[in-house]
């Protein structure tokens, strides 16, 4: 089946930072919103469509907050649409978005993703009380930690790999101007004296809380091709869903990630994706993902995604550099955070990701996931079309 | 664009209030509606999913959904924080792309879980409107009012709605409310929320709607007279009240014509009419005639208004139109939003 | 303008009503008169506990048979959690543990206590202790937490395909 090609062909993103106490959620949104349109030389009259996401409503106490931002995006009289699949949600945004696109229905389309949990109570919103389980929890952070333990034990991977991961992430941010942290006194000696929050995930192993959006202006292959500046050409995009738990879950490595990663591959060409991808922004939210998500999406054999990391191979400078941006664990506006991750992959193949470029990164992968590790979005780009 | 068809179409029972868990509700609908269509769960290559986390009163609602889908191995599935007519759309464009043949979509809502008038408020805008806490169904009271002001509708043919729409219910055992009353006997109930009374306001309800929807090469062997999905679009308004005219809908008639509802006689309209005076502000944006189009035979959402889930079962209920052989041409329908604010349609037609 | 409003609290209330379902009873009744019941799948044919929904979401189909589970059974994996956070009533650190209940095909999570949370290990074997009788409720909270029973370990292959 002939897909029509689809080319990112603007990318602006918000300063990410815990409390944007001086813009409301619609001028948190514009602003992203605007850069984008900059970037692509458009106004929002050019836009045919526009695909929204963001994770739950109750983050910041809006139901179904797109009908209100209809407003402030002069969407009057266009198709908008509406994403919500968990943390994985900014990714699978923009796969609708470039579909929209792909099918041949539109040829400029906007999306956007945001989230400014400053506006709610997270802590509130995400603590409903049910039967099934005990809150003993206390926050992603508690549900993750076991998995991460998991993982350890079954790779014999060293107590440091979370650090290592989490000073290269920081360091990365340093180079990225919008990121959320900016802190440039971590070393892994300092890291390891990090407090273990939820053990075994230390203090610095883990993302901040941020506000932000991030807006992709998507052309068709015609519209992209009368454009000047540099594209993003889509070359592949897949999703793939499981169920949260279920008896004899492998939850440190999930079979939907596996798939998806292969089908995004598959789909793109990609046979050895460790040599074909130059970047890659994956989704980590506490830095032992890293070393399991290159294990997940066939980047490193299994149980050795940690060594790729204590040899430097995710640097920047590394062979497969992760997450130049510095990563979610730099900025996590929740709902954008997927949707950065595809904006920063596409910035690579650009050329235009300023002081975290990658030299002559030339196909990039972005990476989402959400809920307990279950919903997975991905996106190959290239700086030629496929 | 590639022919895609509605070959299916299930909904659970509408309940005013269940005991079921969201999952219980929708595992019935997902295994009848794949016996219905003979095939099995590896069948269908994409799903997708419409609900609302206030609905439930709990974030990621949905995500339990997939418990009930039977995903494994995992699958390749999506959710939409709308009503279940756009994950049909989102899946319509999925197959557009050539990623997917057949797709199951569905849309469920538990209206009972909360105060649905006070919940829907908090769709507008958060810093000037919503703490006022003004209840949805004064907002569409006020369009009534507007609607009725600019002469574009009245109050008989408000009751004559009701009045058609309980007699078509007593057909359709699914509803919460049927009868046989006239419009006199309705004009003299009381006001509610001055335009509209009771009988004007839907029958709220807990309920899933699912549709299975294919490629032409597959179309007939699950279905005898599959329902061609021949045109869609969506569209939506600005929200702020002030700056729309709330007798008419805007973005109802442009969905319409990018859909090409005129360019023939419609036999059959299912809308997503949840007052009855949507029905005519519909019918009038959507360039529908109402004197001879046969109008909501299943007696539309005034009777059964499962939330998120109301909208998708207009398209499955003007589908079985299809099916049936009772209408060559349907016309689909679903809104959300206040006043009509976001609306999709869609032309059916059985050859 | 050091005058200018920019931002505003506006607190939000709605009630809701949760539903259980009926899948769930067998186990909220469990609870409540000191019973672990799980459900077993008819088509995979394992047990979960707690019985989610009533459902196998691997199969997609609703789950059958009861079946009781525990009391005792094996931490697959844990957190210590050493983050204070809203309403938390536990002492910090305390230990939250993936425990896969003898009999039963799926972890679920509870506390440990009566242990250094330093001497929490996978594999380690635990036991239930119960809130006095009195104040059971169809609630998991019956149970306070679980202590280690003193047997030994189980071995990493027994509870592996469990992570």
């Amino acid at each position: 089946m002939a897909l029509h090609r689809c080319a990112v062909v603007g990318v602006g993103q918000t300063h990410h930072t815990s409390c944007r106490g001086d813009v409301s959620i619609a001028g948190l949104v514009r602003e992203a919103v605007d850069r984008a349109l900059l970037d692509a030389n458009m106004t929002l009259a050019d836009i045919d469509a526009i695909v929204i996401g963001k994770a739950p409503d109750m983050l910041e106490g809006v139901m179904m907050p797109e009908l209100w931002l209809t407003d402030s995006l002069a969407a009057s009289g266009k198709p908008l649409f509406r994403v919500h699949t968990a943390g994985s949600v900014g990714g699978s945004t923009a796969i609708v978005a470039a579909q929209h696109v792909m099918s041949g229905l539109h040829k400029r389309v906007l999306t956007i993703a945001f989230e400014k949990q400053s506006d709610g109570n997270a802590m509130w919103a995400l603590s409903v009380p049910l039967p099934f389980s005990m809150p003993v929890h206390a926050g992603a952070g508690g549900y993750f930690s076991p998995i991460v333990r998991s993982y350890i034990r079954r790779s014999g991977a060293p107590s440091h790999i979370g650090a290592m991961v989490a000073v290269k992430d920081r360091t990365n941010a340093l180079k990225n101007p919008y990121a959320h942290l900016h802190e440039d006194h971590w070393t892994l000696e300092k890291a390891m004296e990090s407090p273990m929050l939820w053990d075994p995930i230390r203090f610095v192993e883990t993302c901040p809380s941020s506000d932000g959006a991030i807006a992709l202006v998507l052309a068709s292959e015609d519209v992209a091709d009368k454009m000047p500046g540099k594209k993003a050409w889509v070359h592949s995009t897949a999703m793939r869903s499981e169920p949260t738990m279920f008896a004899g879950r492998n939850q440190v490595s999930p079979r939907a990630g596996e798939m998806c990663a292969e089908d995004v591959f598959r789909k793109a060409g990609i046979t050895d994706p460790l040599k074909q991808i130059d970047a890659v922004e994956m989704y980590v939210p506490f830095s032992w993902f890293e070393p399991m998500w290159l294990e997940n999406l066939g980047f490193a054999p299994k149980d050795q995604g940690w060594r790729f990391v204590e040899d430097g191979v995710t640097e920047m400078t590394g062979a497969l550099p992760v997450n130049a941006s510095g990563g979610v664990l730099s900025s996590n506006p929740i709902g954008a955070s997927g949707m950065l991750r595809f904006g920063e992959a596409a910035l690579q193949v650009m050329g235009k990701a300023g002081e975290h470029q990658i030299d002559g990164a030339r196909t990039a992968l972005g990476h989402a996931y959400g809920g307990g590790s279950q919903f997975f979005a991905m996106w190959v780009v290239g700086s030629e079309k496929n | 664009m590639r022919d895609v068809a509605i070959v299916a179409y299930i909904e659970g029972q509408n309940t005013s209030a269940t005991t079921l868990s969201p999952v219980e509700m929708i595992v019935p609908v997902v295994h009848e509606i794949l016996n219905r269509a003979n095939v099995q769960r590896s069948d269908i290559d994409f799903w997708c999913h419409g609900s609302c986390d206030y609905m439930t009163g709990q974030p990621f609602s949905f995500v339990s959904a997939v418990d009930a889908l039977g995903a494994w191995p995992p699958i390749m599935e999506s959710h939409v924080e709308m009503d279940g007519a756009w994950a049909l759309y989102e899946a319509w464009v999925k197959i557009q792309t050539g990623e997917a043949n057949t797709a199951l979509v569905f849309g469920n809502g538990k209206s009972s879980a909360g105060d649905m008038n006070r919940a829907l408020t908090l769709q507008l805008d958060p810093y000037v409107v919503a703490p006022l806490w003004p209840g949805f169904r004064s907002l569409e009271a006020m369009g009534a009012r507007a609607a009725i002001d600019a002469g574009t509708v009245t109050e008989r043919q408000m009751a004559d709605v009701v009045s058609r729409s309980l007699r078509d219910a007593a057909d359709n055992p699914n509803v919460l409310a049927y009868g046989y009353r006239d419009a006199d006997e309705l004009l003299d109930e009381p006001m509610t929320a001055n335009p509209l009374r009771a009988h004007d306001c839907p029958a709220m309800a807990d309920g899933v709607a699912a549709i299975i929807m294919t490629t032409a090469d597959r179309a007939l062997e699950m279905c005898d007279r599959p329902a061609w999905i021949r045109g869609i679009d969506h569209r939506i308004d600005f929200q702020n009240l002030g700056l729309r005219d709330l007798s008419r809908s805007n973005s109802a008639a442009l969905a319409s014509y990018h859909a090409g509802v005129t360019k023939d006689k419609v036999d059959v309209a299912e809308l997503h009419a949840t007052y009855s005076h949507h029905e005519i502000i519909l019918a009038q944006s959507m360039g529908i005639d109402r004197s001879t189009t046969r109008m909501m035979p299943s007696g539309g959402a005034l009777v059964a208004n499962p939330l998120m889930a109301a909208g998708l079962a207009r398209f499955g209920q003007a589908a079985r139109q299809i099916f049936k052989g009772n209408a060559d041409r349907a016309v689909a329908h679903a809104a959300q939003g206040a006043c009509l604010q976001q609306n999709i349609v869609a032309v059916l037609e059985g050859n | 303008m050091a005058d200018d409003i920019l931002r505003i609290r506006t607190p939000i209330g709605i009630d809701y009503t949760w539903s259980s379902g009926p899948g769930s009873v067998v186990y909220m009744r469990g609870l409540e008169n000191g019973k672990l019941i799980g459900r077993r799948c008819p088509a995979c044919e394992l047990v979960y506990f707690p019985p989610r929904n009533g459902i196998c979401p691997r199969c997609g189909v609703l789950l059958a048979a009861e079946v009781e589970v525990g009391p005792r059974g094996t931490i697959t994996t844990f957190c210590i959690v050493n983050v204070p956070f809203l309403g938390q009533t536990i002492k910090i650190p305390y230990v939250a543990a993936t425990i896969l209940l003898d009999g039963a095909d799926i972890g679920m999570q509870h506390l440990i206590q009566e242990c250094e949370a330093a001497d929490v290990r996978m594999g380690m074997r635990v036991e239930p202790v119960w809130k006095d009788k009195s104040e059971w409720t169809p609630s998991l909270e019956n149970i306070l937490y679980y202590k280690p029973t003193g047997e030994p370990d189980a071995d990493f292959d027994v509870y592996a395909r469990h992570l």
